[in-house]
């Protein structure tokens, strides 16, 4: 196993989320928190996305999941970092205890807690196998990729596995120009999701 | 204080789609009658902070659900509460079981501290301490429905 420190390969970061904003369905909920709200809004507009920002460490997976049972005939996405993820290792079993199939979690690693200005998290240094992770947890399609190219060519593969699908791509630290844009307002973007959702708030 | 089937009827005919929940000694008894109910549907959280923005989402797609915890977990997922209820400003009401309230003697920190800490977050809080109370649930989630508000029921638990 490869850590995120042994110089391995590690995609950058805004091209690996252009490929999920590429094959990105019009009808699929993205939910984004942390540095992928800062770095999708840049990618694709889109009235379906979510960027969870200010949002609480580690809801972003259980907001997408929220979604994800409320809206069954709609693919959800949550793009998590893995800081987030950390703070709540048993939001993956509590996808599968909820029985959704209509889920997927992208798990952006970079070992940082990237908004905070690049601090090591406690993983940085270690071999987590978050793929792993979620297979244990008892997801049936679980993925990892560390290498764009790979990543470009078996995207739209992975997506259309069976749900609920766990994805990890090792990527690069944002760039500093996105991580000092803002995010779309949050009422804004609240109001605008359950418009698209044909939802009365 | 409630049965499991009244508790299912209750919230069932609040029009409550989901319940959100980490239960406890005196709310786990109602787990057969919630997760075997055709009128909604139990959700099992891993913690109290992933149950917030799970019932955000719920609401975010239409549904109407309820958090339902102990006073532990509602201590250990403030963040999450804040976050819901205060930046997504979203209403969501939770019922939340306060252990040892029935206990005069007891010095049970997880007692002290459940109102005053509602009350430092401003959440419109209903008690429910003896069975008289109990219409008390149905009235305050109306009212605060109606005013597209968040709302907290504290009832009172004996001994865990």
């Amino acid at each position: 196993m490869q850590t995120l420190n042994d110089n391995s390969k590690v995609m950058p970061v805004v091209a690996a989320l252009q490929v999920l904003a590429d094959l990105c369905h019009d009808d699929q909920i993205v939910v984004t928190n942390q540095g992928s709200a800062r770095i999708w809004p840049k990618l694709r507009r889109r009235s379906l996305d979510l960027h969870y920002n200010p949002s609480t460490m580690s809801g972003a997976i259980p907001l997408a999941l929220g979604l994800a049972l409320s809206q069954p005939q709609r693919e959800v996405l949550a793009i998590s970092g893995d800081g987030s993820l950390l703070m709540s290792l048993g939001s993956l079993v509590t996808v599968i205890g909820s029985d959704v199939i209509n889920l997927t979690i992208v798990l952006l690693d970079n070992g940082l807690y990237e908004v905070t200005g690049g601090q090591e998290t406690p993983a940085a240094r270690s071999a987590v196998d978050y793929a792993g992770l979620a297979r244990a947890a008892g997801f049936p399609s679980a993925a990892e990729f560390r290498d764009l190219a790979d990543w470009q060519s078996q995207a739209a593969d992975v997506l259309a596995l069976p749900g609920p699908r766990f994805i990890r791509l090792v990527v690069s630290a944002a760039p500093h120009e996105y991580l000092t844009s803002s995010t779309p307002p949050l009422a804004e973007q609240l109001a605008g999701l359950q418009q698209a959702l044909s939802i009365k708030a | 204080m409630f049965t499991g089937p009244e508790i299912e009827t209750i919230f069932a005919e609040l029009g409550v789609t989901h319940v959100v929940w980490v239960p406890d000694t005196a709310i786990g008894p109602w787990e057969k009658s919630l997760a075997s109910s055709s009128r909604l549907r139990l959700v099992r959280v891993c913690r109290e902070g992933e149950a917030w923005p799970l019932a955000a989402g719920l609401y975010l797609g239409g549904q109407s659900p309820l958090v339902v915890m102990q006073t532990t977990g509602l201590f250990e997922s403030g963040d999450a509460l804040r976050n819901v209820l205060f930046d997504l400003k979203l209403p969501i009401f939770s019922l939340i079981g306060v252990r040892n309230w029935l206990v005069p003697q007891s010095r049970d920190s997880a007692k002290m501290f459940a109102e005053p800490i509602l009350r430092a977050w401003r959440l419109d809080c209903q008690w429910i301490a003896e069975p008289a109370d109990k219409p008390k649930l149905i009235e305050h989630y109306r009212r605060c429905q109606a005013a597209g508000t968040p709302g907290v029921v504290l009832m009172a638990e004996g001994a865990p």
